[in-house]
């Protein structure tokens, strides 16, 4: 299974590299490069929420084995967008990319959903878990709702009008967020009292 | 006004109608005008007597494939490529006539051709910057505006014009949203309106105006930011207090109502100071005004142009 969904987490980066070799990608490549990757990156973060959920309804254990390669796609396109942002758009002008950061509230808030998603990515190894201990990172990892939170609204204060595809991601992020949230509620007893 | 805009929809579902009977005479001639409508969709009809304008630019013209499927034309989509996909939503609507209103000597209804034939067609290559940072190199083929409106005699308490475009929910997909306040609207001082620069177009690349932008007559203001260009002209009013505009209402902070392209101003989520040339691959700086601060700056002379961005 794993394979395949690994395959399948490629199949959007494969289309890009074919797409840009054969002059598929429009008027403005590097735009739509850029918004693309950024996309795929918070697909992939839903993605990677999905999974506990998934893992509840249908009982299927080995969906979670899934968990940590989904994130880690999630983290590899947001890791490309910023890079085709800074590399490609920006041209390494650095003056620029300091200004832009500092001054675009967009761009800073996905910054610190990029922020997160590193100390996330870089504690994924299983010496790191260790090292952490289970308790501790498992609430360092609990910061993957920020970073989906973060990222949702950072779509959404990039858009010049049409809010629909944005609020479409936040309304699938309040879907799996919520049902966190109802699973942590304590169960009512029978006589309806706790 | 509002009695004129209600008579205006009236006349739509008019034109509306003629269009439907045109689909059924189209049917009735056949698979073959099917097979020759299909084929002039492709190749639309050239303009025939343009000459060679003013103020033209020598740099390298944008592809025809590019200025024509990457397009910000709300009323067919949201997305750049949209008006282009959705272009047949919106055929030539003939006859296309325009409402002349407010402060002048002459209002009426006039048509489109009546409106451009007694002035000569220019081919105008102009930079075309828009507000996203984006730019193009454009040939135009148009009538200057001034000398299209001066007909109409607009008085002396006429200092706007203002530019409705087409409104007709029932058949462009943009217009089923209420994303943004329907007709579009935008406007220009006189002395902008009447500035040799500002062209009122019919055509682009040698050819009559492809719908995604703007058929069959847009505004093109080529020292200002894309969106003042109003597409798909049904009205024109000249006013004496400024014209609400649909951008500047939107989001007052981030289009102004001048929007003249400007380095120095940044929009409220990124800077303008350069600006990605279409076919290019680096970004290459924005100039004042796009390059037209030698015939423009003039009209701006004691304003302050961070206020009045
Ligand atoms: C330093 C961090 C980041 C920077 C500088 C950045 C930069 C950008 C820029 C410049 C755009 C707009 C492109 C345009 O206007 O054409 C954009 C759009 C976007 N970004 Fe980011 N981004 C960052 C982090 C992230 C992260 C972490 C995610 C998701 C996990 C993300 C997801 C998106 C999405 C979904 C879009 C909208 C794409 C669309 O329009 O379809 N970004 N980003």
């Amino acid at each position: 299974m794993k394979p395949l969904v690994f395959t399948l987490c490629l199949l959007p980066l494969a289309w890009l590299g074919w797409a840009g070799m054969n002059d598929g990608l429009g008027a403005n490549p590097i735009e739509f490069l850029i918004r693309t990757l950024g996309d795929w990156a918070l697909r992939m973060l839903l993605v990677a929420l999905a999974v506990t959920p998934m893992r509840q309804l249908t009982g299927w254990g080995w969906i979670g084995r899934l968990r940590r390669m989904l994130g880690l796609f999630a983290f590899a396109y947001a890791l490309l967008h910023v890079a085709a942002w800074i590399g490609v758009d920006q041209f390494l002008d650095w003056g620029t990319i300091g200004r832009e950061i500092a001054k675009r509230r967009y761009i800073l808030v996905g910054m610190s959903a990029f922020v997160i998603l590193i100390a996330l990515a870089s504690t994924s190894t299983n010496g790191m878990i260790r090292r952490l201990g289970g308790r501790r990172w498992r609430l360092l990892h609990k910061s993957v709702y920020a970073a989906g939170i973060l990222a949702s609204l950072h779509y959404l204060m990039m858009v010049k009008v049409d809010i629909r595809p944005p609020l479409g991601h936040i309304v699938i992020l309040a879907l799996l967020l919520g049902w966190r949230v109802i699973k942590a509620l304590p169960a009512p007893t029978p006589s309806g009292r706790r | 006004m509002l009695i004129r805009r209600s008579s205006d929809i009236r006349e739509f579902e008019v034109t509306d109608h003629g269009l439907y009977l045109g689909r059924r005479k189209l049917l009735a001639l056949g698979a073959a005008a099917l097979a020759a409508a299909v084929a002039s969709k492709a190749a639309a009809a050239p303009l025939t007597g343009v000459i060679e304008g003013p103020f033209g630019t020598s740099e390298p013209l944008t592809s025809k494939i590019a200025a024509t499927h990457y397009n910000n034309f709300t009323e067919l989509g949201f997305h750049k490529d949209d008006p282009a996909e959705n272009a047949d939503r919106f055929p030539p609507l003939r006859p296309w006539t325009v409402e002349i209103g407010g402060e002048c000597a002459k209002p009426g209804r006039i048509g489109i051709e009546d409106l451009i034939r007694p002035h000569a067609l220019e081919e105008r290559i102009y930079r075309m910057r828009c507000v996203e940072t984006w730019s193009m190199v454009v040939p135009w083929i148009g009538v200057p505006l001034g000398d299209a409106l001066r007909q109409f005699e607009p008085t002396s308490r006429a200092k706007f014009v203002e530019f409705t475009s087409v409104h007709a929910p029932n058949i462009l997909p943009g217009q089923k949203t209420d994303l943004l306040p329907w007709p579009y609207v935008e406007a220009l001082r006189i002395d902008e309106a009447m500035h040799p620069l500002t062209l009122l177009a019919v055509g682009l690349y040698g050819e009559d105006l492809p719908v995604q932008n703007g058929a069959p007559l847009r505004l093109v203001v080529p020292w200002k930011y894309g969106f003042k260009g109003a597409k798909s002209i049904v009205r024109i009013r000249f006013t004496e207090t400024r014209p609400h505009t649909t951008w500047n209402d939107l989001q007052p902070d981030e289009y102004g109502f001048y929007a003249n392209v400007n380095p120095a101003v940044d929009h409220v989520r990124w800077s303008q100071a350069n600006e990605r040339r279409i076919g290019e691959f680096r970004r290459r700086p924005t100039l004042p005004f796009n390059g037209y601060a030698d015939q423009v700056a003039g009209l701006y002379a004691g304003q302050d142009l961070r206020r009045d961005f």
